[in-house]
């Protein structure tokens, strides 16, 4: 069992202005927690304020509800894996597994069976004899990993590990991360500034900018229910539609805004802490626009570029008002620029935001895809 | 084609300066070498002239052999030498560290003080320090020479350890604290092992001056007991016979010590390790 609790923890470097302000997170046993951000955001602060390389300067830090703010990273009970690897150059991989085991004092043949062990579950056996220098780039992250794994800790903590391989390497070794985390039931906290690999590798995301936990949840969670305009645009790929106006019906049932070119859209939030009036933001994913289809609600623009992804492109439309936008559309047709087009989404695909960004809720969210005519 | 050829004759150039160099720097050597296989006689008549079989001879060799005290004198040379430089990388190592890796008040300071103690010449003290090692007793102690010397070298040891121990990433000692090991460990485990380049080149920049060093030796130990090869060779040079054989032979023995030590710390020098550590 191992269970994290961080109870209003701070970071300050001057005493004056936080870096983290009150960071309130539970993590369960054997939960993958992805924190996610921009950079500058504070998340690689707080994996190092969790693995005890950074001091704490408020809050406490409970790990299986025991207060570890002044323990050493060591007497934690965590392991922590490093974007650059930081696997010791003049030790070969055994002994940079061994390393950290024989300075706790375990026995020989206990450290033999935990390298053995480990190093199976990566398929690194064969490589027990060699230098950092002699592997691959994606050979030292699994070393590195192996490193952890020997230590039998508590939570494993990943500062971006895949930054520094390929795109086709990542992607195996994130296939890689996920498997290792079921196989091991491990917990771990996990931090990157992909918003896939944080999609993809989290039971819970946390979104962190400017030092705040934006929200917290399900990838889907996240996906559907943003509860701001940062989580919005930051999660989904390309970036949400953001269309401004003003609300001029609204009600528990919906809301009617009328956009800045004039056109009126229904979008079904409950709305009932909103006034007639109100300036609010509108999004639309691109996922959710479809082109020449009889949604409820409709734009009208031209085309001025496609990306072609192949099973779909992107249409980056200028719209009758002078907005832009992008639509997903179906990739194996071609579309010529300066076409003309018409798209419409439903009404239960918007999501509105209030003037401080703040969500209002969806009435219906998800599973709109399955009606995609 | 136009390019090869300008690079050719690029490179040729500096190699003709180099070799120019090298010439210049190795003919004094060279002389006292070929000359200290020859017989007095010929040393005078062809002083650039190889040995040849009249001309060949091990009398410098034997002479400096029988006296009785050539071989405390290595000696003494080989222990200052040591000595000090087992001292200076030991603390050169370890005050590098606490430099470059904590942060604490007067940080800034010390370091400025080191970067002092590079730019002013120790020789300058010379007055000062006799006071001192007069009155503790120290005079015509090789522990004399040790102390000087180990303050001599150890401002350029920290300048360029420090140096080094900067470039090792911050990970690599982060990764070590969160395997549990201890300061002390990271630095004998960790960070000695890396930095060794980096300590064989400062062996080698400590080690010549103080094996070739006159100075102190004369002030400080100039007796009998405590004489250094530098100062006994002196023995040799007599204010109205000087006998050259024995000068130039054992000066050529003197050169064998730093040459081997040369050649041990020079297999470091041209290994690199950090390369693998992080990518």
């Amino acid at each position: 069992m191992s269970h994290v609790s961080l109870k209003n923890l701070k970071k300050s470097y001057d005493g004056k202005t936080d870096v983290l302000a009150g960071i309130n997170l539970e993590i369960e046993d054997g939960e993958f927690v992805v924190l996610v951000g921009p950079s500058g955001c504070g998340k690689s602060t707080l994996l190092r304020m969790l693995s005890g390389l950074e001091e704490i300067s408020g809050g406490d830090l409970e790990i299986d509800h025991a207060r570890v703010n002044d323990l050493a990273p060591a007497q934690r009970g965590i392991a922590m894996v490093f974007q650059s690897y930081a696997l010791y150059p003049h030790m070969n991989v055994y002994k940079n597994m061994a390393f950290g085991l024989k300075i706790q004092g375990a026995g020989k043949d206990e450290i033999d069976r935990r390298i053995r062990h480990a190093a199976s579950i990566l398929k690194i056996d064969h490589l027990l004899t060699r230098l950092p220098r002699e592997l691959s780039g994606g050979q030292r992250q699994r070393v590195a990993i192996g490193r952890a794994i020997v230590r039998e800790p508590k939570l494993f903590l990943f500062d971006e590990p895949l930054s520094n391989l390929d795109a086709a390497l990542r992607v195996q070794t994130r296939l890689e991360i996920a498997k290792l985390h079921r196989d091991l039931n491990a917990t771990i906290v996990y931090v990157t500034h992909d918003q896939v690999e944080a999609m993809t590798l989290g039971d819970k995301i946390v979104v962190m900018h400017d030092g705040h936990i934006q929200q917290a949840g399900t990838p889907l969670e996240l996906y559907q229910r943003p509860a701001n305009l940062f989580v919005a645009t930051f999660i989904g790929s390309p970036r949400m539609n953001l269309l401004e106006g003003v609300v001029s019906d609204t009600g528990a049932q919906g809301m009617t805004v009328t956009l800045a070119g004039g056109q009126t859209l229904h979008s079904e939030v409950d709305g009932t802490r909103a006034a007639v009036g109100d300036r609010v933001t509108v999004g639309i994913r691109a996922e959710h626009l479809w082109e020449n289809h009889d949604g409820s609600e409709r734009f009208a623009g031209t085309v001025n570029l496609v990306e072609h992804l192949g099973e779909a492109n992107y249409l980056y439309v200028t719209l009758s008002s002078g907005q832009d936008i992008v639509v997903r559309g179906n990739g194996e047709r071609e579309v010529a620029l300066g076409q003309a087009i018409k798209v419409s989404a439903p009404a239960a695909s918007f999501h509105v935001f209030d003037r401080d960004g703040l969500a209002f809720t969806r009435l219906k969210p998800g599973n709109l895809r399955s009606s995609k005519g | 084609m136009q390019h090869k050829v300008t690079r050719f004759a690029g490179s040729t150039f500096t190699q003709v300066i180099l070799a120019g160099y090298t010439v210049l720097a190795l003919f004094p050597i060279v002389l006292i070498v070929i000359n200290a296989f020859k017989s007095r006689a010929a040393i005078f008549d062809s002083p650039l002239a190889l040995p040849n079989s009249e001309s060949w001879s091990l009398i410098g060799f034997e002479k400096a052999m029988k006296n009785a005290h050539f071989f405390n004198f290595f000696g003494n040379s080989a222990i200052v030498t040591v000595t000090s430089l087992v001292l200076i990388l030991f603390f050169g190592a370890m005050a590098a560290w606490a430099l470059s890796e904590y942060k604490f008040r007067g940080n800034r300071w010390l370091m400025a003080f080191f970067a002092f103690g590079i730019m002013v010449p120790i020789r300058l003290g010379t007055v000062s320090i006799l006071k001192i090692m007069v009155s503790l007793e120290l005079v015509n102690t090789l522990t004399a020479l040790i102390l000087v010397y180990v303050a001599q070298g150890l401002p350029l040891a920290i300048m360029i350890l420090s140096e080094f121990m900067q470039q090792i990433p911050k990970e690599l000692k982060e990764a070590a604290r969160c395997d549990g090991v201890g300061e002390f460990k990271i630095f004998f485990q960790v960070i000695l092992p890396l930095i060794r380049p980096a300590v064989a080149t400062v062996a080698v920049f400590t080690m010549v001056p103080i094996w070739n060093d006159l100075w102190f030796p004369l002030i400080l130990a100039p007796g009998e007991e405590t004489q250094t090869i530098t100062l006994g060779v002196q023995q040799f040079i007599g204010q109205y016979a000087t006998d050259w054989n024995a000068v130039l032979a054992s000066l050529s023995l003197a050169v064998l010590p730093v040459l081997v030590l040369y050649m041990f710390f020079s297999r470091q020098l041209i290994r690199g390790i950090t390369a693998g550590a992080v990518k």
